[in-house]
């Protein structure tokens, strides 16, 4: 079970990274879960200064950027 | 935190925090740029650490600013060894001495004209006497 976060205020981009990563999950075929994280101190306990960012199983992957959704396979692998 | 890279130019701006004077100045510059809202304050020693939130914050940044207290440039070495190449103040570049700089609001306000300005250059050499205080050293030790 993938534990995927999305972190960010509810921008478009972080619509998009949402988007992206269920589509990546579901592609690869993994049994995830997608949480929204809007709380701002709870973005800052992973130390993230700029969103949208996501983070695989506590990990934080990306941050400031919309990644793909075969970037995103590679780091739900990785 | 931070902005939402919805925003064009992320800036991210850190400081060696050295315990020199100069890394003294470095790190109250940093404080005051942040708070004015120049840049967005991050966190050097997390980047060392290699905590993933900071690293991924500052690959993700549009700027990356470092400002050092004297030319071992610790903060931007930081930054240099995960790929980043910022965009990098030396307080001692901007004719302040180390050791014998005293930490004043006169001398930080003039580094932060120096990085508000963009300004890389070198001016002539600032001297100023210390009145005392501490090991003795005057900074070096």
């Amino acid at each position: 079970m993938f534990k995927i976060e999305v972190l960010g205020t509810g921008c478009a981009k972080c619509t998009k990274l949402e988007e992206n990563a269920r589509k990546a999950a579901d592609e690869l075929g993994v049994e995830y879960e997608i949480l929204k994280v809007k709380d701002v101190n709870d973005i800052m306990n992973y130390g993230v200064m700029i969103t949208p960012a996501l983070v695989v199983n506590g990990v934080v992957k990306v941050a400031g950027k919309v990644p793909s959704v075969e970037e995103v396979k590679k780091m739900i692998n990785g | 935190m931070g902005d939402c890279a919805c925003n064009s130019g992320t800036k991210l701006i850190y400081s060696c925090s050295g315990v020199a004077d100069v890394g003294e100045i470095a790190d109250r510059t940093v404080r005051l740029l942040r708070k004015e809202g120049f840049a967005q304050g991050s966190c050097i020693a997390a980047v060392g650490a290699g905590l993933p939130g900071y690293v991924q914050s500052a690959k993700g940044a549009d700027v990356n600013i470092t400002v050092d207290g004297c030319p071992v440039a610790c903060s931007r070495r930081i930054l240099e060894n995960i790929g980043i190449t910022p965009v990098s103040y030396i307080v001692t570049e901007m004719g302040f001495k180390k050791g014998s700089t005293p930490v004043t609001t006169e001398v930080i306000e003039a580094v932060c004209a120096n990085i508000r300005e963009g300004k890389m250059d070198k001016p002539k050499e600032k001297t100023f006497v210390l009145s005392g205080g501490g090991c003795g050293c005057g900074g070096n030790c």
